[in-house]
């Protein structure tokens, strides 16, 4: 593919903007709509979108690892969390929540659902790239 | 006895490390274990034989009765001290016989795993635990028979021996569950204590015959026998272990355990009997139609299986001395000619008797004790095989049904056995050898691989000339843990003279007159050829095939190749089924619109309407597509009308995807060639129309039936308090139902690797990989 200079451009600031969108999205979710999945997909689009700018090439340098790594680690993420349950005798998956408390920030709930949630983020990323970045051309 | 098992586990696991770091030592650094437990159940003899059995329980599964139970009585520690000691010797022989194999780390993975999986088996004190270790047996033995994967017979024959033993597993499986479900509890010792509460079972019947399907395809009885022969193609260790010593007794063995819980019945009784007496017959007078060593002893073996079941079935008290007594003589006798055969083969390149000859001036420790176990194996005293087969006479002259009758079978398959066992030892050690049989090669007969046929051959003698070494400490305890009554084995070799003794030199006799006549083996031969491909193998064969065939035939109707066709089923079947209710139970009550209807919802569905209409109408494929994207589009708007805006967002993304998707895919394809037929768009259009119908039915009758569910309000109520958090859609997600979420996104990954993978398979690239 010829790469347009324009939509290099654009890239080039919007990429950052996108991936921003994508983390809020995915930290908001429990409380406000949002959460791993659609995070996912946002950042998953987004490397879609450098790769019709920049080339698959390029893309596969900034992901570092193989998307189908980013499906293994992900699926390790969200296997792992449910077994932090299983050290307190509860279920399988069971959330368990940590009260933090940062003085003038505020206080907030850490939990395994979010590390869950992290997985689900990252094998959303991967498989919808390696499918992607396959299409685009190896 | 649970650390016993695992820790054979875990040494299988170290194995192949161990074997890369010392490949000369690792056959006697890996026997330790073996030899280790052997003694450590050689120490239960004395606690065993005051007839306690030890029990030792780990709750696993308790809400289902399932308990990691163990049970040592008589019957497990004599099955447990063959599996440990002639284990031990097998590790010694097997690191010398395969000596320098690059796979020898992973024969002894698979070697030392089906030894704790056995042992396992011989050990559990609880139906499921046993089905456990069962089914592993049997994945052990399909690996171990399979070890020369690179043969094309090696893998049809580990295949075969999984097909059988395993489907007899799953009638095992269905057994246990119904004697659970009859008596109440999978634990051995439990049922034990309770046999007739099964005998009048309604479900008796059904338990016996799963029990004898599982039992009589593991150890090989007639017409399952035929995987047995074919299993030869695993190394000779395996043969040896496996296939003669250990695992084809499994069914043995629970027909044994099982007999004072289900035994005693007609139905259980003539089962055996005829199964077993067919089995002893059967597989003797095949061996004489065998020129091959292995298979001489894989037939012999199915005739020993034979007359164990055989004498399981006449259920008396000598009788279950009798199967006790040759338990122990067969596998002695056995192991030591399955480890002669791989030595003669390792020596000459060979097991063709035809072609063996005079190997006594070139080994004559091994030439001796080959003779020794031949000797046993026919049954001349002072061996113990003598004693065992003086003992089945002597059992089955007292059969409490057609004693006459059943004495002409036993005393012809032990013809049988006389002439195999003169078959395999006089000519390829005494005789003559074929003029091309190489005379020089070898490697010289190594103390490792002399041990297992020594020690074995020495205590067949042993055990014969002294028989009060094991029969009140371990043949006494082992034959009252089936016959469930007190019961006292007493062996001697000489009785004075009574009818087992002259059954016996008749025996003798009669074998050697038809040995020295070789006309009558090579008859034997000729038939053994000649009814070969009708055997039960034919039947696997044809039906295996068929079941090939049968794939094929369905894979050609539904996997044609044509996407739109696949596309149609599926939205057809969908329509179908979703339709059939409607159909059955008629409509149930449909919503009512009241609403006003908003002038942009009106903007929205026009415009919803004209871009299906644009993706219909659009002569190239990008057209269709960016109108398909403004479809989502519209839905999109809708989600956040009517408040859902988690769908809304979702909904967008998976739209710019989904197109991104597409116009990648197009970019590649042709434009258009030719427009669908008018009939086929016909069809689609009905198809369209359907499912766009029957959704709208689901939709308005969904919000029909009101909303008097309770999970909203638990879901309203409980996501704060039980997950922490506040959307209860992202709530459902990740902690309420992160099972399936774990699930989906499992699917998802998979998913991604099966696309990646159809689309790496370019055309060139396929043909090739065809043609393979």
């Amino acid at each position: 593919m010829r790469q347009s200079l324009i939509l290099a451009t654009a890239t080039r600031y919007l990429m950052p903007m996108l991936l921003l969108l994508s983390v809020f999205l995915f930290l908001r979710g429990h409380y406000l709509p949002g959460g791993g999945f659609i995070g996912g997909l946002v950042a998953a689009a987004t490397f879609s979108l450098h790769a019709f700018a920049y080339g698959v090439k390029r893309t596969r340098q900034i992901l570092r690892l193989h998307p189908r790594t980013y499906v293994g680690l992900g699926l390790l993420l969200a296997l792992g969390s449910g077994l932090v349950s299983l050290t307190t005798g509860d279920p399988f998956l069971t959330g368990q929540w940590e009260a933090l408390q940062f003085g003038a920030l505020g206080d907030f709930d850490l939990g395994t659902p979010l590390l869950f949630d992290l997985g689900v983020y990252l094998v959303v990323i991967g498989a919808t790239l390696a499918i992607l970045l396959e299409l685009e051309g190896g | 006895m649970l650390w016993s098992v695992l820790s054979a586990f875990a040494l299988a696991l170290c194995a192949p490390w161990l074997v890369r770091l010392r490949p000369a030592e690792s056959g006697w650094i890996l026997a330790l274990l073996p030899a280790a437990l052997s003694l450590y159940f050689f120490g239960q003899i004395t606690s065993v034989a005051l007839g306690v059995p030890v029990v030792e329980s780990t709750p696993w599964v308790a809400q289902f009765g399932i308990y990691l139970s163990f049970y040592l009585d008589g019957l497990s520690l004599l099955f447990a001290l063959l599996i440990t000691g002639v284990g031990a010797l097998i590790v010694v022989y097997a690191g010398s016989y395969l000596a320098g194999d690059a796979q020898l780390g992973r024969f002894y993975l698979y070697l030392i795993s089906f030894m704790g999986a056995m042992l396992g088996l011989v050990l559990a004190g609880n139906l499921i635990t046993l089905f456990i270790f069962w089914e592993l047996t049997s994945i052990s033995s399909y690996f171990l028979i399979g070890f020369r994967h690179r043969e094309e017979a090696s893998r049809a024959a580990a295949l075969q021996a999984l097909l059988v033993t395993a489907g007899g597993g799953l009638a095992l499986m269905a057994a246990f569950v119904l004697i659970g479900i009859a008596g109440g509890s999978f634990e051995l010792s439990v049922l034990l204590q309770q046999g007739d509460l099964l005998f009048a079972h309604p479900l008796y019947g059904a338990i016996v015959i799963l029990v004898l399907l599982g039992c009589f395809t593991k150890s090989a009885q007639v017409p399952f026998h035929f995987w047995l022969p074919s299993a030869m193609q695993a190394p000779t260790p395996v043969s040896a272990y496996l296939h003669s010593v250990t695992m084809v007794k499994a069914g043995v063995y629970l027909l044994a355990r099982l007999s004072p819980v289900l035994g005693g019945s007609a139905l259980w009784q003539w089962s055996l009997l005829s199964a077993g007496a067919l089995t002893m017959l059967l597989g003797a007078a095949m061996a004489l139609g065998q020129t091959d060593l292995k298979r001489i002893l894989a037939y012999t073996t199915v005739n020993a299986l034979g007359t164990l079941v055989f004498l399981l079935g006449i259920g008396t008290e000598t009788a279950i001395h009798a199967a006790i007594v040759f338990l122990l003589v067969h596998s002695l006798y056995k192991g030591a000619l399955f480890l002669i055969a791989g030595i003669v083969d390792h020596e000459t390149g060979t097991r063709d008797i035809r072609r063996l000859g005079g190997l006594v001036t070139r080994m004559p420790l091994i030439a001796a004790l080959a003779s020794l176990a031949a000797l046993s194996m026919a049954g001349i005293p002072p061996l113990v095989g003598f004693i065992g087969k003086e003992t089945i006479y002597h059992a089955v002259l007292e059969a409490p049904v057609a004693a006459s009758f059943l004495i002409v079978l036993a005393v012809l398959a032990n013809i049988f056995l006389v002439v195999a066992a003169a078959m395999m030892t006089i000519k390829p050690f005494f005789g003559t050898a074929a003029s091309d049989l190489d005379a020089h090669g070898g490697h010289g007969v190594s103390a490792a691989i002399a041990a297992g046929p020594f020690l074995l051959a020495a205590a067949g003698l042993l055990v014969g000339l002294f028989p009060a070494l094991v029969d009140a400490r371990l043949l006494t305890p082992a034959a009252e843990a089936i016959f469930a009554q007190a019961t006292i084995v007493k062996l001697a070799l000489w009785h004075g003279i009574n009818a087992p003794l002259v059954l016996s030199a008749l025996t003798l006799a009669a074998g050697f007159v038809l040995y020295s006549r070789g006309a009558f083996l090579a008859r034997a031969a000729q038939w053994g050829g000649r009814l070969a491909p009708w055997g039960p193998d034919r039947w696997y064969r044809a039906s295996v095939s068929a079941l090939l065939a049968g794939a094929r035939a369905q894979t050609r109707v539904l996997q044609h190749g044509y996407l739109s066709l696949y596309i149609f089923v599926a939205f057809a079947v969908v329509i179908l089924l979703g339709a059939i209710p409607f159909w059955l139970q008629g409509l149930p009550p449909l919503a009512v619109w009241t609403e006003q209807v908003q002038f942009f919802e009106l903007i929205i569905a026009l415009l919803i309407l004209a871009a299906a209409a644009a993706a219909i109408r659009s002569p190239s494929r990008l057209g269709a597509i960016v109108s398909m994207g403004v479809i989502g589009y519209g839905i999109a708007l809708i989600f956040i009308e009517f408040g859902a805006p988690d769908l809304a967002m979702t909904q967008f993304i998976i739209e710019t995807i989904t197109v991104i998707l597409f116009v990648l895919v197009i970019y590649r394809l042709p434009s258009y060639v030719e427009l669908s037929s008018r009939s086929s768009r016909i069809r689609d259009a009905l198809v369209a129309t359907a499912g766009g119908v029957l959704m709208t039915v689901f939709v308005l009758a969904a919000l029909g039936a009101g909303t008097e569910s309770r999970l909203i309000d638990f879901f309203a109520e409980e996501t704060y308090p039980a997950a922490r958090g506040r959307d209860i859609v992202n709530v459902i997600l990740v902690d309420f139902r992160a099972m399936d979420t774990l699930g989906e996104i499992a699917v998802l990954g998979l998913a991604g690797a099966g696309v990646v993978a159809l689309l790496r398979i370019r055309p060139g690239k396929s043909a090739s990989r065809r043609k393979s």
